[in-house]
């Protein structure tokens, strides 16, 4: 059946992309209910102060770049050089799992620092962060496989051109949706992982 | 296009698996998804009965129900509370999600939407098989809850914590226990299969239209749908969460939700959790969901009733605007759950106040639902019948919701059963009717024959004044004070009037009236099954209908239609248009071939 395939004529959007549009709104549901969470249960005190690890900012600046090499892939796929977008996929997938590798690495960095997920030591602030970080992270396996397909299709010689540009161009949007959706939940939680006190300017 | 419909006009074999089990096809998949809910709805409906048992006749000896329930039944003879607990959640939870969410909604929007757009088929039939098996394997580990020994998870469809937190027998109910742990699996793959399935009807509306079909001349049906699959679409993510949070609660030891506790005098290991942040998680999913399950029975009612009382339908754009007015005030007035939860008063006014604005759209429905059937040439099929009882039933059950939707008036009444029949009326028993129409309605085009009409009007009666009788009564004892969920109200003093079993009461005769009601469908039953395998063959359009589906072949082939896709000149509501030959003009039709009965503007 080629019920879905490509764009037809008299179609508004692309089918398969708009899926991706429709499960990336899915998703941003997901962090928007567990953001205002987060954001409700903090003003109910008994929030347990911590450091953020400073490993995420390396996490983060990984995922940036993956999300340019990702971005040059799908231009160079556009201009049919799909040698070239092999490379760039490839090291978008190996940024990628740089960037889960670095998440992991926080956790650690967490533990180390007595802020757990669960158990008696937990508390809902460390817990939360453990739930953006990790859920963030399947999404990006996700994404990972995603890639993988991408990667299939920029290889294949027997695809049509359009279609492996479709592919590509669907798995960079979903990449492309995972690095904004980290940026936006590095950003949030960099404002608000602990209850700031205005104690007023003491400097004079 | 060509070569797809090529394609179609081959008839090829299929196995046994491909056509009723893994069917690509969206007729095989609706029917699969009705027949499932069907059987849900008599689990569901069962269990009522069982618990209606115990509250109309609560010293009554049940050792003969023992066979069927087993230990639930005590040696005293007596219904378990901890089984009445589970049977009211199991209840509630089959019959929201189960069957007026999967069984209302996965039926017609897979039935419909491709036939009466013009598609061959779904954006992607494949997502379309995995909705309806991710909500089959959901049934599956819902069904195994329902035989353990500990039983299935008894908190309430709603599942608040700590309740629904706390894991270890003895803790909470036993229930909760491994039965809440399968609920929750249940409800995770619940989840995806809606959101499979909403995304594809989302993609299917918007890219999969006939040429000719615009927004703006949409059957009502798919309107409805539509909404309903982006309600869907934003809302379930969210319960999602919520529900990630409680399984972390349960089984890893976080504190999202449990707070300082303390079980039978000793502290638990969580602190600093707050109950309140699940509701207002779940009830941003709970409120949408309601109109998740009444919007597509909406719709169903739109069509059936401008069809059958052979006009167009009144204020089509009015309609359509209310439809969206609705979906979007629904994720606003999630707070009118929560009055009593300590939530600050000028936040509840708020709330209030969004609430009580969805009495606006709604009320265009109901008026332009009488607006349709007046003068109009009304043919009462069993549908029709069913569709204007809707329209009762959401009247009756909505008028209520004005006094709920008050904050004042529902501290007092919250929890009692005046909200039990609240919102059985204008959300149960309105989106069963409106299934309930839809199968009459569509059951010539999904079977090839015809339901017994007569069947269907004793169906129709005995079902009609069957939930009246169940939940008239449900205002009054709400307003004295009955708490809903209650196992047996006879130790409190204020209501021995009530529920004395010496003398004839309000509660018996609720129960007996559910017993009716519940009988009643046995007839539907029989209508259906005896329909299908040995009902009249229907012909092509039997309700003299315009819209696209019944322009397919009778038998229902892959791809719909055999050769072109039809096209589309005008709205689905031209029915006795001044003028015209026949009292409807298909969608199909071209103003060209109708010159004496175009009105200006249409040539």
């Amino acid at each position: 059946m080629n019920a879905v395939g490509d764009k037809k004529e008299g179609q508004l959007v692309h089918p398969q992309k708009l899926i991706v549009w429709l499960l990336i709104a899915s998703i941003v549901m997901v962090f928007a209910g567990l953001t205002s969470a987060h954001v409700v249960r903090k003003a109910e005190g008994n929030w347990l102060e911590f450091e953020m690890p400073s490993v995420f900012l390396v996490s983060t600046i990984l995922i940036i770049l993956s999300s340019v090499t990702g971005h040059l892939a799908l231009m160079k796929a556009n201009a049919e050089d799909f040698v070239k977008s092999t490379w760039l996929v490839i090291v978008t997938f190996l940024l990628g799992i740089g960037f889960l590798v670095t998440q992991l690495e926080a956790w650690e960095v967490l533990k180390a620092d007595n802020v757990y997920f669960g158990g008696e030591l937990s508390n809902p602030a460390g817990s939360f962060l453990y739930v953006f970080s990790g859920l963030h992270g399947a999404h990006i396996v996700m994404g990972l496989g995603f890639l993988l397909y991408v990667l299939k299709a920029v290889l294949s010689k027997k695809l049509e051109i359009q279609r492996r540009k479709d592919i590509t161009e669907m798995g960079i949007t979903f990449w492309h949706f995972l690095d904004g959706l980290w940026l936006c939940l590095y950003i949030f939680l960099i404002y608000n992982h602990e209850i700031k006190i205005d104690y007023g300017d003491r400097s004079n | 296009m060509s070569a797809v419909a090529h394609e179609h006009d081959h008839h090829h074999e299929e196995s046994f698996v491909t056509k009723y089990l893994f069917s690509l096809d969206h007729k095989m998949i609706a029917k699969q998804f009705l027949i499932t809910g069907l059987i849900w709805a008599f689990f569901g409906g069962g269990l009522s009965i069982l618990f209606r048992i115990q509250l109309g006749f609560p010293n009554a000896d049940l050792s003969w129900l023992e066979p069927l329930l087993g230990n639930w039944i005590q040696e005293d003879g007596k219904m378990d509370p901890n089984f009445y607990l589970a049977a009211v959640t199991m209840h509630g939870t089959i019959m929201v999600f189960f069957v007026l969410t999967a069984g209302l909604s996965g039926t017609f929007s897979n039935l419909l939407i491709p036939l009466q757009i013009g598609a061959r088929d779904m954006a992607s039939g494949l997502m379309n098989m995995l909705s309806y098996w991710f909500f089959f394997a959901s049934g599956v580990l819902m069904m195994i809850s329902l035989f353990l020994e500990t039983g299935p998870a008894s908190g309430g469809w709603v599942a608040y914590p700590p309740l629904s937190a706390l894991t270890d027998l003895g803790e909470a109910a036993p229930g909760q226990g491994a039965g809440m742990t399968l609920w929750l699996t249940a409800m995770a793959l619940f989840i995806v299969s809606s959101l499979l399935g909403s995304v594809n009807y989302v993609a299917t509306v918007i890219n999969m239209r006939t040429k000719g079909l615009t927004f703006d001349r949409l059957p009502l049906t798919i309107w409805a749908f539509f909404v309903t699959a982006i309600i869907g679409l934003l809302s379930f993510p969210v319960l999602f969460a919520a529900a990630l949070l409680l399984i972390f609660d349960r089984n890893f030891g976080t504190s999202f939700y449990l707070s300082d506790i303390y079980v039978n005098g000793e502290a638990l290991s969580h602190v600093g959790g707050s109950p309140i942040l699940y509701q207002h998680l779940f009830w941003f999913l709970g409120h949408p969901e309601v109109y998740i399950v009444l919007i597509p029975a909406l719709g169903i009612t739109s069509e059936i009733i401008a069809t059958n009382s052979r006009k167009p339908i009144f204020g089509y754009k009015a309609m359509i605007a209310s439809i969206l007015g609705i979906a979007f005030l629904s994720f606003i007035v999630w707070g009118h759950h929560m009055f009593s939860s300590g939530m600050n008063p000028f936040l509840g006014s708020v709330f209030m106040f969004l609430t009580l604005i969805i009495a606006i759209p709604s009320a265009v429905k109901a008026f332009n639902y009488i607006t349709t059937l007046w003068k109009g040439n009304i043919i009462f099929t069993p549908a029709m019948l069913f569709s204007i009882g809707l329209v009762s039933l959401f009247v009756s059950g909505g008028v209520t919701g004005i006094a709920l939707g008050n904050s004042a008036l529902d501290i007092q009444l919250h929890d009692t059963y005046f909200v039990v029949a609240h919102f059985h009326l204008v959300m149960g028993a309105a989106s069963f009717f409106g299934m309930v129409a839809g199968i009459y309605h569509w059951f010539p085009k999904m079977f090839g024959r015809m339901m017994d009409d007569r069947l269907g009007y004793v169906h129709f009666w005995l079902t009609f004044i069957g939930v009246y009788m169940v939940f008239m009564p449900m205002h009054y004892i709400g307003i004295q004070g009955f708490p809903r969920r209650y196992y047996s109200y006879s130790a409190y003093d204020t209501w021995s009037d009530y529920v004395n079993p010496e003398t004839f009461n309000i509660s018996m005769f609720i129960s007996i009236a559910a017993f009716i009601t519940f009988s009643a469908q046995a007839i539907f039953v029989f209508n259906f099954i005896y329909s299908a395998l040995k009902g009249k063959r229907a012909t092509q359009n039997p309700w003299n209908s315009n819209t696209l589906e019944w322009t397919t072949p009778v038998e229902g082939i892959h791809g719909n239609w055999p050769g072109e896709i039809p096209e589309v000149h005008r709205w689905p509501y031209d029915y006795s248009k001044p003028g015209a030959k026949e009292d409807f003009i298909p969608q199909t039709v071209p103003f060209s071939e109708t010159p004496e009965s175009n009105l200006e503007g249409e040539a």
